[in-house]
């Protein structure tokens, strides 16, 4: 009986298996960030524990950073940064501060670095870590015990979770994203779809994709309620990584990409799931509701709750309009925004940068529209000043920012008012997410950039 | 962590399907670098509004949350574990959890208890009606008892028996250090290194 993907990752770092009791796994790498690490560090400290392996650790400042130069101004975020650099200090973990030419969020620099490899198991305290499994990683969040075991131990004592294919049949039409597929098939298995499962995302428009956009795809596994996605790695993967700072070099090079050949699920294995995308009916998608299973075709209208089967579907969905002052039957295009926010660990890389400069070139922001661009890392930010995308941004209006997680999230001093509407390429579109009463709508960089220009919701080909 | 055997008390029902950490606690709380005192936090934005369940003072000292399908999902925060527990609450019962949520309870102590969807609707139905029902939620028979209604739930052994014992997990896996050395012995030399 042949293996999946997910499987063939587990089994390799298993350290210690025993009936009735979850299975030991090894951690390649752990990163960390200062929101989910101060009260781990203080359990080691409280315990006269050290990190096991430092060397397998790395930590970057990225929920609390602001985005407009100077020092953080919130002496509580400030703080939360204080303590992080202080604990890798003491703890000898390597840290990318502020002002670092490595610093960004910890789901762009592990990929950047290099540190992110086919095979690995990845964990950081924060549930986007499915990120990394673009990479066929087997990469899922955790909570601060968990951090707090991993630092102690480079280990974790979890339960086999079941398998669940994604398989995305046909090709995408043009226009339509990697963003755009992630939503589309979150809006079909819904938030609680993928919960037990890890995802492995298959098919010909999955294989199609750059690394960013299968980054894109497994950053937001999450939202469907799996911990972690994969994709089986390919010539697309190993070319990213060739030459990158902690990539293999010469003999071991190929050492690891002949392993990397192996990891692929076999043709005779099963998965416990499987679920069937068409790839061909897919369009730019757009969020209507409250949580990222409520989206639809930006085509379409917000939907009538009645129209609901499930009853709790209803009750969410009616909860949803009144929340985001949203009435049934809207056109989806006409809805404006106030602001739009392109970055985020779901599309804040190089490749997101140039969607929307594409849509932005020789164009401007609508009168009252607030537009940031805000770069997932430092380096991203270097890369897109030296392509001129930067000035792309400012010619049309919109704010080129510093690197950081910044409004997705809100920690910082980016953040929505209340009653505010925001188009967002980030990965929640909870209740407050981007600051009190604020209304967020998830979409891709293309359709965040064409928003920009229209003020209300807007696809490229509308333009 | 304190160990969980039986609790009885009263119980909030929370109608409300999906509730994301960041109702639980909202990210602004997160800035905090203890590990106690989110209990004001816990569900921030809703308490706001005093129709809100956990408003109405009949519910005062609860410890048993009975929510909607669902719960928990997104961020991995655990302070809205720690939310939860500050504010009183031993045990959350809902048709299903967000995976995340649900480990970092069973870590923390907080005691995760699934039930089918009918059974949770009956509950919250009947502490609506009674608000000072007792509510038992008991890991060593694995069954919540209110009333007439006895529902039994499922939990891996392994996670039941570090909840009763109140087990620290580090401790555990560091009985296996030799196991830990032998894995590390036997990993490829082109794995990456930070440092």
């Amino acid at each position: 009986m042949g293996r999946t993907l997910a499987e063939k990752v587990w089994d390799a770092h298993v350290v210690r298996s025993a009936d009735n009791e979850p299975d030991l796994l090894y951690i390649d790498l752990h990163l960390i960030h200062e929101v989910t690490s101060p009260q781990a560090f203080d359990g080691l400290r409280a315990a006269g524990r050290s990190v096991r392996r430092p060397d397998l650790t790395i930590a970057t400042e990225d929920h609390n950073v602001p985005t407009t130069p100077g020092p953080i101004e919130d002496p509580i975020s400030r703080q939360q940064i204080e303590a992080l650099r202080k604990n890798c200090a003491e703890f000898g973990v390597r840290l990318h501060p502020m002002g670092d030419a490595n610093q960004g969020i910890v789901h762009v620099i592990g990929p950047q670095l290099g540190l992110t490899q086919p095979g690995m198991t990845v964990v950081c305290g924060d549930s986007h870590t499915s990120t990394h499994g673009a990479f066929g990683a087997l990469a899922f969040g955790i909570g601060t015990s968990e951090v707090e075991h991993v630092l102690a131990t480079q280990t974790l004592p979890l339960q086999r979770p079941m398998t669940m294919a994604v398989e995305v049949v046909g090709a995408l039409p043009d226009g339509v994203t990697a963003k755009d597929l992630i939503l589309g098939i979150i809006t079909q298995i819904g938030t609680g779809g993928g919960q037990g499962y890890v995802i492995e995302y298959r098919g010909e428009a999955i294989r199609g994709l750059s690394m960013e956009g299968r980054m894109t795809i497994c950053n937001m596994s999450i939202e469907a309620g799996a911990r972690a996605g994969m994709v089986a790695p390919d010539d697309t993967t190993y070319e990213f990584l060739r030459g990158r700072p902690h990539a293999p070099q010469g003999n071991d090079w190929d050492a690891a990409v002949a392993h990397w050949r192996s990891l692929v699920t076999d043709d005779d294995a099963s998965f416990d799931k499987v679920v069937t995308v068409d790839a061909a009916a897919l369009s730019p998608w757009v969020t209507w509701g409250t949580n990222p299973g409520q989206g639809a075709p930006l085509s379409g209208r917000v939907p009538e709750p009645r129209e609901f089967a499930d009853e709790a579907d209803r009750v969410a969905a009616q909860r949803a309009l009144d929340y985001m002052g949203l009435t049934a039957g809207t056109a989806l295009r006409d809805i404006a925004v106030d602001t739009v926010f392109v970055g985020s660990c779901t599309n804040g890389r190089i490749e997101d940068l140039r969607a929307a400069a594409d849509v932005l070139r020789d164009r401007r922001v609508a009168d009252g529209v607030r537009a940031l661009i805000v770069p997932g890392s430092v380096a991203v930010a270097e890369q897109a000043e030296k392509e001129g995308l930067h000035e792309v941004f400012t010619a049309a209006g919109a704010q080129w920012r510093r690197a950081g997680c910044s409004m997705c999230l809100a920690m910082n001093a980016d953040k929505l008012s209340p009653g505010e509407r925001s188009a967002s390429t980030s990965n929640r579109n909870f209740e407050g997410r981007q600051g009190p009463g604020g209304r967020t709508h998830l979409v891709s960089p293309a359709v965040a950039a064409a928003t920009a220009v229209a003020g209300r919701l807007t696809a490229p080909a509308d333009l | 962590m304190d160990p969980f055997t039986v609790v009885t008390g009263r119980a909030v029902p929370l109608r409300r399907s999906n509730v994301d950490t960041d109702q639980i606690i909202p990210a602004e709380y997160l800035k905090r670098i203890t590990r106690t005192g989110f209990a004001d936090g816990l569900f921030a934005a809703w308490r706001n509004d005093p129709s809100f369940v956990l408003n109405d003072e009949r519910y005062a000292g609860a410890q048993v949350l009975v929510a909607g399908p669902d719960f928990g999902t997104g961020s991995s925060r655990e302070h809205a574990v720690w939310a939860l527990q500050d504010y009183g609450f031993r045990a959350v019962v809902t048709p299903r959890f967000g995976d995340i949520f649900r480990g970092n309870a069973t870590k923390a102590g907080l005691l995760p208890v699934v039930l089918a969807h009918d059974v949770v609707s009956a509950l919250q139905d009947l502490v609506e009606n009674d608000p000072c029902a007792d509510v038992t939620v008991d890991l060593v028979e694995r069954e919540v008892r209110v009333g007439d209604l006895r529902a039994a739930f499922e939990i891996d052994a392994y996670t039941r028996w570090r909840l009763l014992e109140g087990l620290d997990d580090i401790g555990l896996t560091q009985r296996h250090a030799d196991d830990i050395a032998s894995y590390e012995a036997t990993r490829p030399s082109w794995l990456p290194a930070t440092a």
